[in-house]
């Protein structure tokens, strides 16, 4: 099965190539031969880069299928150009046995459409007390371990959960945030929640939460990646390890790069987020290392929640935003207001998230793995419920004009998803 | 930021959730309505026919009974219908959601919907979705805001001193967890009083709590000095021992009012309290039933303001 894709822009971004081209796809990998297709796709006009990586989205199984499917959220995924992804092991029960980690494999290879790579669970039942079996769900197929948004309060099982992570090489992803400063709080601890009455979660809950885990990562050697910064001196201390040479790396959700706590209006719970949305300051800090790369990479978060779960007080709401299929948009919307190249922008979410992945993908090159995305920079459309697979309708965006629309996308040289 | 979810089109008060965004006009119309309606509590047949076949829903979400019965007397007294639920036991229980019991109620004909939730903001949710000729009253909600008490608090400092714009007031206590404090403050900064002081400790000062137009005090003698109206806080009892304060005793040593320390304010300064009063924790009791106390006033008030807030939204 060969696959030509003519005349579009071609857009490496680990290279930085950026030039009108085609590309030959042969059994699944691009090809630098020219030979006849068998099917040829027009991308006059589109670009034509690899597909996104995107290193957090829950797909909401096993145990959430009232808010979202497997179908469901690959559609998704693949409508937003994602062609790989890492689900958080936050499911119910969540991802702290080898079955559990097969079964979401082969149900989502059944699928055939974008690459899924599990998270596996640090400690059983994300309970952080006892460890999980790291090298069985390795070979299971998880490619790290972390809390999700469950942060392991002591310190003595954070410390003895990096040492044995390290012990095998077992890269751990961390969002870090001190359970006892974070309390009940549910927003930025500043001048929004004093004025709304809602009870604060202050920046240094990150800040030393992140300390304390950086002094691990010197005392243990473990390959980490910390998962959602939110905070301006989050991403300092951040810059300083990686100064240092420490084996850190970041991400932040892409709404963090765009949102502050000002966009929670009057109690508006479609941005009850984890972590919360801070100030513009922070955001400004967020969006500034996600361009000189002290960030490494943008994620969406992706996580579907039901409409009966958004429509509460705000601090009730169940905290999470739809992603997948607003990450392209959101990262161009980035790029054009850093006023960056767009292979530049691109890299945030393909060949920098495939690096913190450990995977071969994000770059067109002869050999690499056939995932890509075409899609149109300029076209523009409405975020509406309607507009989006994804079984959550759920986004602070509901309502905005995004520019950049998936017109194809291609998972292992297969088309995926061809915009109706 | 979308629009005011206060306001209709006319600029007029749909729905009263916060003081906060309500330009000085609405706030100096709902006063003088009040005063107008000072006469009828003290009239033998204590009615008005405003709101005569209209239906009034207290939705108390969470328990009280002090602002219940003041909404339910004021609405009586303006010739509603009044039907008071307590969310809190019956559906809320059951597993109901808040917008279907409020849609249920709706389908009963309410007019108005005074509403008490411990959470923040959950009036603004429910506003969100009553019809247009639907009103909506906050009776409370979370620390965010309790308007009625705001105002009925502003009455009592017209009442006494006349003119806004040289009064220094100072608020005491728990300023964190406080919804009276939050609607106090933004009526006051409104209507030009110069100087809002808030005095507590640390750890009952919600973050950036200046940015509100008030100067903090951690020390009560200095921040007292030349006030004029002094208002007390309710101390909530589980908040009296644990990470935020060692004891009611020493909270009181810190920070009760006392004559000796209201002596420091000027001679005629008034002494308010939102109620319910804990004596010997945050008010001395020879100070809450002193010459300065004007806090059973401030209950009466608070029926004619109530008054004053229904029949205004239940008009526009």
């Amino acid at each position: 099965m060969t696959l030509l894709i003519k005349g579009g822009r071609i857009v490496d971004p680990a290279s930085g190539r950026d030039e009108v081209g085609d590309v030959f796809i042969s059994d699944g990998r691009i090809s630098d031969k020219k030979e006849k297709a068998d099917q040829t796709i027009d991308a006059k006009g589109l670009v034509v880069a690899p597909g996104l990586i995107d290193l957090s989205a829950r797909l909401r199984e096993p145990g959430y299928e009232y808010k979202a499917t497997l179908e469901s959220e690959m559609d998704a995924a693949v409508a937003g150009g994602v062609t790989s992804l890492a689900c958080p092991p936050d499911t119910d029960p969540p991802l702290d046995e080898p079955g559990l980690v097969d079964m979401l494999r082969r149900r989502a290879k059944a699928l055939a459409r974008a690459r899924v790579y599990p998270i596996g669970a640090l400690t059983v039942k994300l309970a952080g007390e006892r460890l999980t079996e790291m090298s069985e769900l390795a070979e299971a197929g998880c490619v790290a371990f972390s809390q999700a948004n469950v942060p392991i309060a002591d310190t003595q099982v954070l410390w003895r959960a990096l040492q044995y992570a390290a012990t095998f090489g077992f890269p751990v992803w961390l969002r870090v945030e001190d359970r006892w400063l974070a309390g009940d709080g549910v927003a930025h601890d500043g001048e929004v929640a004093t004025r709304l009455g809602l009870a604060g979660i202050p920046a240094f809950a990150e800040t030393i939460a992140l300390g304390t885990a950086l002094q691990l990562v010197r005392a243990t050697g473990t390959r980490v990646h910390f998962c959602r910064l939110s905070t301006a001196a989050g991403v300092e201390l951040i810059r300083a390890a990686k100064k240092e040479g420490l084996p850190v790396s970041c991400d932040v959700g892409i709404h963090h790069v765009h949102l502050s706590e000002l966009d929670l209006g009057y109690y508006d719970s479609h941005c009850r987020l984890e972590p919360p949305l801070r100030s513009q300051r922070d955001r400004e800090a967020l969006a500034a290392g996600l361009a000189d790369g002290t960030v490494d990479c943008a994620v969406s978060d992706h996580t579907p929640v039901d409409e009966n779960q958004k429509q509460l007080p705000f601090a009730e709401a169940e905290p999470g935003a739809t992603g997948l299929e607003l990450l392209l948009p959101l990262i161009l919307k980035w790029g054009v207001q850093r006023k960056l190249p767009l292979a530049k922008t691109l890299a945030r979410v393909t060949c920098d998230a495939a690096r913190v992945l450990g995977v071969q993908s994000g770059r067109i090159e002869p050999g690499a793995r056939a995932d890509l995305v075409l899609f149109d920079p300029q076209q523009t459309w409405r975020v509406v419920p309607a507009a989006l697979k994804s079984q959550g309708k759920n986004t602070p965006f509901l309502g905005y004009e995004l520019a950049g629309r998936v017109r194809t996308t291609i998972v292992a040289g297969s088309v995926v998803y061809q915009q109706a | 930021m979308p629009a005011n979810p206060q306001l209709n089109a006319n600029g007029e008060l749909q729905h009263l959730l916060s003081i906060e965004g309500l330009p000085r006009e609405i706030l100096t119309q709902i006063l003088d309505t009040a005063e107008s309606f000072a006469g009828v509590t003290e009239r033998e047949v204590k009615k008005v026919p405003l709101m005569r076949g209209k239906s009034v829903f207290n939705l108390f979400f969470e328990a009280s009974t002090r602002t219940r019965t003041t909404f339910e007397i004021a609405a009586k007294r303006l010739s509603a219908d009044v039907i008071n639920l307590n969310v809190s036991v019956s559906s809320q229980t059951k597993g109901e959601s808040l917008l279907d019991t409020v849609a249920n109620l709706s389908a009963m004909q309410a007019d108005v919907f005074v509403v008490r939730h411990a959470s923040s903001g959950a009036p603004y949710l429910i506003a969100r979705h009553v019809k247009p000729h639907e009103h909506v009253i906050n009776a409370g909600d979370g620390r965010h805001a309790h308007p009625t008490q705001g105002l009925l608090d502003l009455y009592t400092i017209r009442h006494y001193k006349k003119d806004f714009s040289r009064l220094t007031v100072a608020i005491v206590g728990d300023v964190l967890h406080s919804r009276v404090a939050r609607s106090l403050i933004h009526g006051l900064t409104t209507l030009g009083v110069p100087e809002v002081r808030v005095i507590g400790p640390q750890t009952l000062m919600p973050a950036g709590v200046e940015a509100l137009g008030v100067r903090v005090f951690h020390d009560m003698r200095a921040g007292l000095k030349d006030c004029d109206v002094v208002v007390m806080l309710r101390l909530q009892n589980e908040r009296m021992n644990g990470p935020l304060l060692p004891s009611a005793q020493e909270f009181f040593k810190n920070y009760g009012l006392t004559a000796d320390k209201l002596a420091l304010a000027k001679p005629d300064a008034i002494v308010m309290h939102p109620g319910p009063m804990n004596r010997g924790v945050e008010i001395d009791s020879p100070v809450a039933d002193g010459p300065h106390s004007v806090i059973l006033p401030q209950v009466t008030f608070g029926i004619a303001v109530r008054m004053a807030v229904m029949s205004i939204v239940a008009g526009n």
